[in-house]
């Protein structure tokens, strides 16, 4: 295996601004970044400092401007809105800050749309989504709305989506920041138990220093570019 | 993903019935208005659909409807006899008469003088009594509805309260008696004068004099000959108008429709009810799609395709559709239980819930194409800002 084979994700002069002529913002100026498969990457820095454009451009929801990303050797930005879609159904699984789950469909059924979304027949993806919320502990609860339940278990629920179609690349945006300590604490744990695995990254966008200790890597960010890449232990909280 | 569409749609309940009801209202209106204007439509034709038993209509030329009062000289009856083609040919009396009461209440009335000898052109049902009665002395007969609304003896005679008009009770028509001796039932019509069949001799007994008497000549063609080319050669000769009785009802319908402006009045309502529905329809998804936008961006970054949330979105809207269109048609057919005694006209063939149909598609068409556009731009990177 090459070095080129373990990396998930590899950006290299990734730029990206917003904004028109007369007022342009620059989001990224020229980012390297790799991100190893079986790791768990923290992309940490002040809010604005482009974290979230990162992430978006490594899950293949934003095109950058300039420069050229790679996750798991594919050319994403290169791809059709179509065939991006496609992949990004395939390949990553996502986590967001606000957990995004459907208040109308249970837990099971939350954790089934990346099946559905893909075409996996409903009683499939609902008995896969099924086994997935028994690995994150909500076995007891797969009939629930997300009305009925906490934030936490609301959390456990999105990352059993985002795990329920074995995507290689797992994106998580702030997955701790709507919870208290304890939960937080329980969610990182969860993800690293579930979520790590050989062949698969997991990139997390965090502004929550207790939760560094989890991480293989930090990456930190500041106006725009990664200023340093460390290992958790040397990362000042 | 349509089960989790309609999902997203039913789980929203307020939402649900807003849109359910936008559509809802728009289908009552338009099928119920469309129905309405339907009934008054055909009512516009019943008396000569009544009239069924003859081919050709001749008339002056110059009459535009039913109760247009254009008589004609009686030459005109022999002139159309005369005619190739013609098989028997029998004269019609029309007129506007005031008929009084035996408690002295005075009506408007139309009576109806009928060919002596055959009878053609009388109602189609007698209620009481025989059509042949019409030949005793003195004989009309009335509408056994109009006896208690328009014919009704308001004051009553003497002893008596307000009560029906009926058989044996004598009717004045400038100084000469007519006696009722029989009632009849016909189609609800658009006008409202009371009608009383009399023959067309006694017709001519009591209306005033004039030159002009015929109001029309009914004409039965040969068997086999083409009744178009028969009114041709009657209007050839004789210089009047010969129409079919679909012509007839054509040229009546259209003159009333445009005349009293119902055409445009029903075709405002209709109009409106199409522009509030599609714009409470509109409204209402779009809100629903902005309070889904998150959801929408979230499936999008899931890998749903613009395919798949194009599907999504057209499902949502064509279940709200069908169950609005259903709701509105429902309540529309509910019209029906009103009384007869309401003057409701009320039609409703296969073509009015096919317009209706058309109608709420197009609305949830409108509403579900600026809702697309919106859900199609939706940028999923939406899902990363808090």
């Amino acid at each position: 295996m090459t070095k080129a084979d373990e990396l998930a994700v590899i950006c290299r002069g990734v730029a990206k601004s917003y904004g028109t002529a007369g007022e342009v913002v620059h989001a990224l100026r020229d980012v390297d970044l790799d991100v190893r498969t079986g790791e768990l990457l923290m992309l940490v820095g002040p809010s604005g400092c482009g974290k979230t454009t990162l992430i978006s451009i490594i899950a293949g929801i934003l095109d950058q401007d300039r420069g050229d990303v790679r996750v798991f050797g594919a050319d994403v930005k290169a791809m059709r809105q179509r065939e991006k879609a496609k992949f990004r159904g395939r390949t990553v699984g996502f986590v967001f800050q606000q957990y995004n789950l459907l208040p109308a469909l249970t837990a099971a059924e939350n954790a089934a749309v990346p099946l559905l979304v893909m075409g996996t027949p409903r009683k499939e993806a609902v008995q896969r989504a099924e086994a997935m919320l028994e690995k994150v502990g909500l076995a007891e609860r797969t009939r629930s709305l997300p009305a009925q339940l906490s934030g936490g278990q609301q959390q456990r629920i999105a990352i059993a989506r985002a795990l329920v179609h074995e995507p290689k690349l797992i994106v998580c945006d702030e997955p701790t920041s709507a919870l208290d300590q304890d939960t937080g604490r329980r969610v990182m744990e969860l993800l690293r138990e579930v979520a790590v695995a050989p062949g698969r990254a997991l990139v997390i966008v965090t502004h929550d220093s207790r939760t560094f200790h989890f991480a293989d890597r930090i990456a930190r960010m500041n106006d725009g570019s990664i200023v340093g890449i460390d290992a958790p232990s040397s990362v000042t909280h | 993903m349509i089960g989790v569409a309609l999902k997203m749609l039913l789980g929203d309940k307020l939402k649900y019935l807003a849109l359910v009801a936008g559509l809802a209202f728009a289908a009552l209106l338009v099928t119920q208005q469309a129905s309405i204007f339907l009934g008054y439509t055909l009512r516009t034709g019943a008396w000569i659909r009544d009239t069924g038993a003859a081919d050709l209509w001749v008339m002056d030329p110059q009459l535009v409807f039913t109760e247009d009062n254009k008589p004609m000289l009686e030459r005109a009856l022999y002139q159309v006899r005369g005619v190739d083609g013609v098989d028997w040919a029998v004269p019609m009396y029309k007129g506007w008469l005031t008929v009084r009461l035996p408690d002295g209440t005075r009506v408007t009335s139309r009576l109806i003088g009928l060919d002596d000898a055959s009878l053609v052109g009388g109602p189609p049902e007698m209620v009481s009594g025989r059509l042949e009665d019409l030949r005793r002395d003195r004989a009309v007969i009335i509408h056994a509805d109009q006896a208690s609304d328009g014919l009704l003896l308001k004051r009553g005679l003497e002893g008596e309260g307000p009560r029906p008009l009926r058989i044996g009770d004598t009717l004045g028509v400038r100084d000469h008696g007519l006696e009722v001796v029989g009632t009849f039932r016909s189609a609800p019509e658009f006008f409202w004068d009371p009608l009383v069949y009399t023959t067309y001799s006694r017709a001519l007994q009591v209306a005033p004099p004039d030159r002009r008497m015929t109001g029309y000549v009914l004409v039965k063609c040969k068997p086999g000959t083409d009744v178009q080319t028969v009114a041709q050669r009657i209007e050839a000769r004789t210089g009047l108008k010969a129409r079919t009785s679909a012509e007839f009802e054509d040229v009546t319908m259209w003159f009333v429709l445009v005349k009293t402006g119902i055409l445009v009045n029903f075709g405002f309502t209709i109009l409106l009810g199409f522009v509030v529905g599609a714009l409470a329809a509109g409204q209402t998804f779009y809100m629903f799609v902005l309070d889904n936008l998150r959801h929408y961006a979230a499936l999008k970054a899931m890998g749903a395709t613009s395919g798949t949330l194009a599907r999504m979105v057209g499902a949502q809207l064509l279940v709200a559709a069908f169950v609005g269109y259903g709701v509105g048609l429902g309540a529309a057919c509910l019209t029906t239980l009103a009384p007869a005694s309401s003057g409701l006209a009320f039609e409703m063939p296969w073509q009015v819930p096919a317009l209706g149909f058309a109608a709420i598609m197009v609305c949830a068409g409108i509403a579900g194409g600026i809702a697309l556009l919106r859900v199609l731009r939706v940028d999923p990177a939406l899902v990363f800002k808090s």
